[in-house]
């Protein structure tokens, strides 16, 4: 982490200098406008039972902080934005910082450049995000992935009358995935060394890649083409004999796909990637649907019926582990002042039959708090199943408090 | 013979008093309609109080944002400004005069856009007694009409929605002729015909000489005593703005 913080505070140097230069020409006229938030949160993590190896925790109090501040000027043609996120958790592998975001973005019509760190998401899929590439997954944060670091990037998009808009990103600094230590569930019997896992450029995080997309939205269409060409954001590991793990970030090419159809109540999506490397070929695919019924009897009532089928050729070896499964869920919205909402669901393995059941459920209680539980079970997970083997009693509820000022 | 004479009339004349009250119901929308176009677009603030039959209140703060279009309906933006846990969810919908209305949704944490269907018509907005299909671009094409009675210039036209999936079988609108066609109150009458609910317009104002925008509006629900008022500051007309600022990556930018 030292030399990531060294670097984060070099970029933050140059991006001050950036700054420095643009901001005296703002004003035109036009009052900027500001806009600060904290979001604090309390969490605590439930495991139901003793961890499989030794010295793991079963009861993790965990605390965060993310402030955020935005300056727009000029009707919000520029754009400076930040924000930080830190975690204190009694794991000390969970206890950790990021920025998130810290960019500068400015408008020409139909043109828009960034540049800074910054978050983004491609794809349509619910259980697994396979075309979204562009930020490392924060993995010690969420179970699910859905959570990512910021990336430092140079951003052009360009949006035209009626063909779609493009992007295209350089990206020149790479970050690595943190994984958790001893203490923490939810990882392998080794604890992996972040500073094993290394790369296969020489140039280590400094690798300069680059990316493009085309996306394009046309009547019931939603439609993304992407390539990406550089360092790999998930690692090739190596589950050596003396039981050490190493491994290293791949240089890869992946293209991907990603479409949604919208008819009706009816959402159909697919997410497909093909990556090549020196040391691993993949193909992925997750396709499905959605179905909602609106305003069951009047009352308000949102449910919606998903089921996605999930495939990666690489098998067992899909770090990921869904290699050839089903994901069935139901998203209840109450649409009540509460904004109160329910995610139940489950992701089988089609060969194994291995199960996670996971529940993500929120409300909003007053104007400034929320509460969030999240609950995951792992159950009838296969002695073949190496990877999943390794969590299988590690079924937790996670019950989070926010707060915003 | 006679007797069938008489019944033939009478269906004539019953089914053309029915189509001259429905051609002029259709042409008093449009005159709404006509009074309310060029504005090109406009923005505005919203606040949101929600009140429930004990009197408690909740309240949202919204932004909304709308380009006009000639040929089709209009594209519309709306963030969330409060409660704070949804602050920057935002909204992209593209009415259509015609087909199914496309709809984008920003969600902040994740950074995702979201499209999302845009069947949901009689479902609550945000808790909220407004239904979505009462905050949609109100097109003249996704009704049929039937004008019943005029009273010191107000006008009173019924309006049937083409859409099934609307939760209404009639709205009955009253319009202001003298005013430009501003409707003053709408009553809604759900899929049993009973009155479900009833929305004021209050506190107009003129804007460019021409545009009537009420300040306030007040939709009062019979049926469950809850009642959501939206209180409408800063209108501003004829932004600088085109096409490209109701993209999708315009729809992150308002979120952020």
């Amino acid at each position: 982490m030292t030399r990531l913080a060294t670097y984060t505070v070099r970029k933050q140097i140059y991006i001050l200098f950036f700054f420095g230069y643009i901001l005296p020409n703002y004003a035109q006229n036009r009052p900027a406008v500001h806009d600060f938030q904290v979001a604090l949160e309390a969490e605590y993590r439930h495991f139901f039972e003793t961890g499989k190896f030794p010295n793991q925790e079963q009861q993790f109090p965990s605390f965060a902080i993310k402030p955020s501040y935005s300056l727009g000027w000029n009707h919000q043609k520029n754009i400076l934005k930040f924000e930080g996120f830190y975690r204190y958790d009694i794991d000390k592998k969970r206890t950790h910082y990021d920025i998130r975001e810290f960019y500068y973005q400015k408008v020409i019509q139909n043109f828009e450049v960034n540049i800074g760190v910054k978050q983004l998401f491609w794809g349509v899929t619910e259980s697994n995000h396979l075309v979204d590439i562009i930020n490392q997954t924060d993995q010690v944060e969420r179970f699910d992935g859905e959570q990512k670091l910021g990336q430092p990037m140079l951003q052009f998009s360009y949006t035209t009358h009626n063909l779609g808009t493009f992007d295209i990103f350089y990206l020149p600094y790479f970050r690595k995935r943190r994984y958790l230590g001893e203490k923490s569930r939810l990882r392998f019997s080794t604890v992996i060394d972040d500073e094993l896992i290394g790369f296969e450029s020489k140039t280590k995080e400094w690798h300069q890649d680059f990316a493009v997309r085309w996306s394009y939205s046309f009547s019931m269409i939603d439609l993304g083409i992407s390539h990406f060409y550089g360092t790999g954001r998930e690692p090739v590991l190596y589950f050596n004999s003396n039981g050490t793990i190493t491994g290293l970030y791949p240089i890869i090419n992946q293209t991907g796909l990603d479409l949604q159809l919208t008819h009706n109540a009816w959402l159909w999506k697919l997410e497909t990637i093909y990556r090549t490397s020196k040391f691993q070929d993949m193909f992925a695919l997750t396709a499905g649907l959605e179905y909602t019924f609106n305003n069951i009897a009047n009352s308000g009532l949102d449910i919606g019926l998903l089921g996605e089928y999930l495939y990666d050729n690489r098998g067992k070896l899909a770090l990921s582990t869904l290699q050839n499964d089903a994901f069935l869920a139901t998203r209840i919205a109450f649409n009540d002042t509460h904004s109160t909402q329910l995610l139940l669901g489950g992701i089988v393995d089609i060969e194994s039959y291995a199960k996670i059941f996971s529940l993500e459920a929120s409300r909003r209680l007053g104007n400034n708090f929320k509460i969030a539980l999240e609950g995951r079970v792992f159950t009838a997970i296969s002695d073949k199943d190496f990877i999943l083997k390794n969590i299988e009693n590690d079924s937790f509820l996670r019950l989070s408090l926010f707060t915003y000022f | 013979m006679n007797k069938v004479n008489y019944a033939l009339v009478m269906i004539c004349f019953i089914s053309y008093t029915s189509v001259l009250s429905q051609n002029k119901g259709l042409a008093i929308a449009k005159q709404a309609d006509a009074a309310d176009r060029g504005f090109h677009s406009s923005s505005v603030d919203i606040l949101m109080i929600l009140t429930n039959k004990n009197g408690q209140k909740s309240t949202r703060k919204l932004h909304n944002k709308t380009l006009e279009l000639q040929d089709d309906g209009d594209k519309s933006l709306i963030v969330f400004l409060s409660p704070k846990d949804v602050k920057g969810t935002a909204t992209l919908t593209f009415t259509h005069k015609q087909k199914a209305d496309d709809q984008w949704l920003y969600l902040p944490a994740i950074k995702r856009i979201k499209r999302i269907s845009s069947s949901n018509k009689s479902g609550p907005f945000m808790g909220s007694e407004f239904a979505y299909e009462d905050l949609s671009s109100q097109e003249v094409e996704k009704y049929t009409y039937k004008f019943k009675s005029e009273k010191e210039g107000f006008l009173v036209v019924e309006q049937y929605p083409k859409d099934t999936k609307s939760g209404y079988t009639k709205r009955k609108v009253t319009y202001n002729k003298n005013k430009g066609y501003r409707i003053e109150k709408i009553e809604f009458f759900d899929r049993k015909n009973a009155l479900l609910k009833t929305l004021t317009y209050t506190n107009y104002k003129q804007y460019l000489h021409k545009y009537w925008r009420a300040s306030d509006l007040e939709m009062v629900n019979h049926q469950n005593d809850k009642k959501t008022t939206l209180h409408f500051s800063n209108y501003t007309f004829q932004l600088n703005v085109s096409d490209s600022d109701f993209s999708q990556n315009a729809l992150k930018r308002f979120g952020q």
